[in-house]
């Protein structure tokens, strides 16, 4: 409960400081049908501060921000605009004071234009007729003053990148005339040059007086650009107002977490795995879909790092090693034996095994109980004539959730009520079940909070040690160095380096990636 | 992972996520009890046993009597047939439009066969082959399309119900074909143990499908490519194979019901089935398959189709005209469709 609003004399806390209180919630409780998903919270919000709200998932976070911009309201507590008790009755009526949210999961249809986007609900029209020579203006307008003025207002924004999609729907934002502005985790899709790009935008707002709420999962980031953080821990708040200047990360996770931490990588092997033993899965002389000729041998016990930026063609890699993208050039082999192009069963019959990028669309079956997304891939291995053995299947799987610790415990819960890092568990389960020799992690920490990530990282490291190999694809530059044992970086479809984890660091790796080419 | 100083901690948050998890199952104890498969049934049930009091209050002895129920179930069995297969479909994420029409192709198919081209001499064990090879080559060109075509179910198979209608036409000449191969008719109109063939296919084909869907590899495939057909290519399972025998199955299933039908009727006709596509997807969703795929009840099917059959039954005894009962069921549609969409909704984040 630490009141000390003391900015420090010259850093970004500093534009904060003569800020007016915006926006004081005090006590604000949300029920939902037998859940508490918010206890208590309070929260003030200056003009011109970026006011980052910190908690682990499943903490209320997006409740909160639910609530403020009306989607929800709530059961009790004060909301007060500029010192004004208000109600904020519908999402217009919190538009209409200024609060502009833009969500996790970007609310844009992709068949309109960039224009038609950001007008859309208040299109620019007379007797019906939309006014679209002014309306593309007044696009061009905000996406000049967000830096993007190459963004063009006639595209579709389904053919957009993701983080050009979140440019426009910041530019929706700020079409409206906006003073508090929520952002959602807006960098999960971003690589980190568009974080630098986003930052400098959010800067460029804060210095025009608009208060901005910020939730991220990544300490780092709140360092570069938060002035000060509440902290929220199972829907109530536990510290509000912390100045970030002056508070330590630890002191940060231990009151998310309500633990004592440090967010630590396992310990490498002492023994470095056999590297001139046979590889068990080589690509050689891969091409295909964004990236070209690339070569990667990883050994039994080796965990591989790719680092790139969003686009640099990794995913493209990791999908096309397992088949679900077809190759253009190149072979895969495990153990030596060639894997039919573009097939997944191929990949899957000879051992690899694939953690996706979108957990959700791309491996869960979430309404589905634990154990069925668990045998889902050795559905064999439970059935005789085809009929299956659903007391075997819920065995084995009780066993594996149980060795990886799976929590809350009960295969027949639906994998949709497991929170992220659980999730990312089942779908390392499903893999281990067929004894996997390859194992295909593509950003294995995506939307898992920062407890579970020591888990996963450990659960990584051991199945390493038990002899599986490993390819792992991350955004966090940190933590493909901090859990492979060799990283290639990857930059415009090509690697530009290949070495041991431990000889680079993470500024020679951003170095690698945005020149290109290796000296 | 015993030994790291983590692991206090993971206890506590075990029991936050516990408590969570805990909670969210509890939305209302109605809802809790709605939502559950045997809720739904027993929905269903009360649903079946108001009709009948209906039924009993406004017929009386000519609703009430053994004779009417066989009646309603003989009209029941054939549809059901279908049924079962558009469960299918409809939980792998399909959908099948075709069904109506291709009970009418096959039903001509092979009653053509029998009355023209082999005269009546022929064994009825042919007339049965020739309807299940129709319907289930049919379906697999359904499949095939939607499959590896990359053609969108619904167009598919709405291109095919214009198609196969339009051909039974003109295979048939736009004439009904009277059966009267000997054998056939001894076969199917027969009762055993006082109840019909009709219902007894009926009755089996359920049974099948009910252990096909919850007790095999095949029916988890289907829920899993109706649930997240991405994740389930992803996992390694053969999508667009199994796509095509779902499409397969529905064409067999309505190769039995054209069987059963031209039993019931002694013809084969290019204007067999007319609106079974409706009737079919209707008692599958009154049911409480989910038409978005990944849910499926074969149990929820058959009170469907008992439903739908009982309702048809108490309009007809009461003299009430078609279009009152097509009004109806339109009304149950809804409201099942409004109901299954109130139970299911998940509790906000």
């Amino acid at each position: 409960m630490t009141q000390s609003p003391k900015p420090s004399p010259d850093g970004p806390a500093a534009s904060a400081e003569g800020g007016d209180v915006l926006l004081e919630m005090t006590g604000i409780v949300k029920r939902f049908p037998g859940v508490l998903a918010l206890g208590g919270v309070d929260l003030d919000v200056r003009a011109g501060e970026v006011h980052c709200l910190l908690g682990q998932n499943g903490a209320g976070k997006s409740t909160l921000i639910k609530v403020l911009s009306a989607a929800y309201q709530p059961d009790e507590g004060e909301i007060l605009w500029e010192g004004e008790p208000v109600r904020l009755t519908t999402p217009v009526a919190a538009m209409k004071r200024g609060i502009s949210t833009i969500y996790q999961e970007l609310d844009l249809v992709p068949g309109l234009t960039v224009t038609e986007n950001i007008f859309l609900g208040h299109e620019l029209a007379t007797a019906g007729f939309s006014r679209r020579a002014e309306a593309t203006q007044r696009v061009r307008t905000l996406l000049a003053r967000l830096g993007h003025s190459e963004v063009d207002p006639n595209r579709l924004v389904g053919d957009l990148s993701p983080a050009g999609q979140q440019i426009v729907s910041m530019a929706r934002a700020l079409s409206h005339d906006t003073r508090l502005l929520i952002l959602d985790e807006p960098s999960a899709v971003l690589d980190q040059e568009e974080v630098d790009n986003l930052f400098r935008v959010m800067r460029g707002l804060t210095a025009e007086g608009v208060a901005i709420i910020y939730i991220s999962h990544r300490l780092e980031e709140i360092r570069q650009i938060g002035d000060r953080i509440t902290v929220l821990k199972d829907g109530r708040t536990v510290a509000t107002g912390l100045p970030v200047a002056e508070t330590p990360t630890s002191e940060l996770i231990t009151l998310m977490t309500g633990r004592q931490i440090e967010y630590v990588f396992p310990n490498r092997p002492t023994t470095p795995p056999a590297r001139d033993a046979a590889p068990v899965l080589e690509a050689t002389g891969l091409s295909g879909d964004r990236f070209h000729d690339v070569d990667l041998r990883v050994h039994a016990g080796e965990i591989v790092g790719l680092a790139g930026l969003v686009g640099s063609g990794r995913s493209e890699i990791l999908e096309t090693v397992y088949g679900a993208r077809r190759s253009s050039a190149g072979t895969v082999t495990v153990n030596g034996r060639r894997l039919r192009r573009g097939s997944v069963r191929a990949a899957v019959a000879a051992g690899i095994g694939l953690a996706p990028e979108e957990r959700k669309s791309q491996a869960l079956l979430l309404d589905q109980a634990v154990y069925r997304n668990v045998t889902v891939s050795s559905m064999s291995r439970f059935s005789k004539a085809s009929f299956l053995d659903s007391g075997a299947e819920r065995r084995a799987a009780e066993e594996l959730s149980r060795s990886l610790d799976v929590r809350p415990a009960g295969v027949d819960r639906p994998v949709r009520n497991l929170s992220g890092g659980n999730q990312q568990k089942v779908v390392l389960a499903r893999w281990l079940l067929r004894e996997c020799k390859v194992l295909l992690l593509d950003e294995p920490t995506r939307g898992v909070d920062v407890g579970a990530r020591t888990e996963i990282y450990n659960l990584v490291r051991r199945l390493a040690d038990e002899g599986v190999a490993v390819v792992v694809v991350s955004s966090e530059v940190e933590e493909v160095l901090g859990l492979a044992d060799r990283v290639l970086v990857i930059s415009e479809g090509a690697v530009v380096h290949e070495g041991p984890a431990t000889e680079i660091d993470e500024s020679k790796v951003l170095d690698l990636v945005m020149e290109g080419e290796v000296a | 992972m015993s030994d790291t100083p983590t692991d206090a901690v993971t206890q506590e948050d075990t029991a936050r996520v516990e408590k969570e998890a805990a909670r969210q199952v509890e939305p209302g104890r109605f809802g809790q009890v709605m939502r559950s498969g045997a809720g739904h049934n027993l929905g269903l049930v009360l649903a079946l046993a108001l009709l009948a009091l209906v039924g009993v209050a406004t017929g009386g002895e000519r609703f009430a009597s053994v004779d009417n129920v066989m009646t309603i179930l003989r009209f029941a069995a054939v549809i059901g047939v279908v049924s079962i297969g558009m469960t299918f479909v409809i939980t792998g994420g399909g959908i099948d439009l075709s069904v109506g029409a291709l009970v009418a192709l096959s039903s001509v198919w092979c009653t053509t066969v029998a009355t023209q081209t082999m005269a009546n001499d022929i064994h009825w064990i042919f007339i049965v082959t020739t309807a299940l090879l129709v319907g289930a080559g049919a379906g697999l060109v359904n499949g095939l399309l939607i499959a590896y075509g990359g053609v969108v179910p619904f167009i598919a198979t709405l291109a095919m119900m214009a198609s196969a209608r339009g051909l039974a036409e003109i295979i048939s000449a736009r004439k009904t074909q009277i059966v009267s191969v000997p054998g056939f008719t001894d076969a199917f109109s027969r009762d055993i143990l006082g109840i019909s063939v009709l219902v007894w296919i009926f009755v089996v084909v359920a049974v099948i499908g009910w252990v096909l869907l919850n007790r095999t590899t095949f029916g988890r495939r289907t829920l899993a490519i109706g649930g997240n057909p991405e994740a389930s290519r992803l996992a390694g399972i053969n999508v667009r194979r199994h796509t095509v025998l779902l499409y397969v199955l529905v064409g067999l299933c309505c190769g039995i019901a054209a069987v059963m039908l031209i039993a019931r009727t002694t013809t084969g006709s290019a204007t067999h089935g007319q609106l079974y596509e409706l009737e079919a997807i209707a008692a599958v969703v009154i049911g409480g398959t989910l038409l978005s795929g990944g849910r499926g009840t074969i149990v929820g099917t058959v009170f469907g189709v008992l439903i739908f059959a009982t309702l048809t039954n108490v309009f007809v005894i009461n003299n009430l005209s078609i279009s009152a009962q097509a009004f109806t069921k339109g009304l149950i549609i809804i409201a099942a469709v409004l109901l299954q969409k109130r139970f299911s909704r998940q509790p906000g984040s």
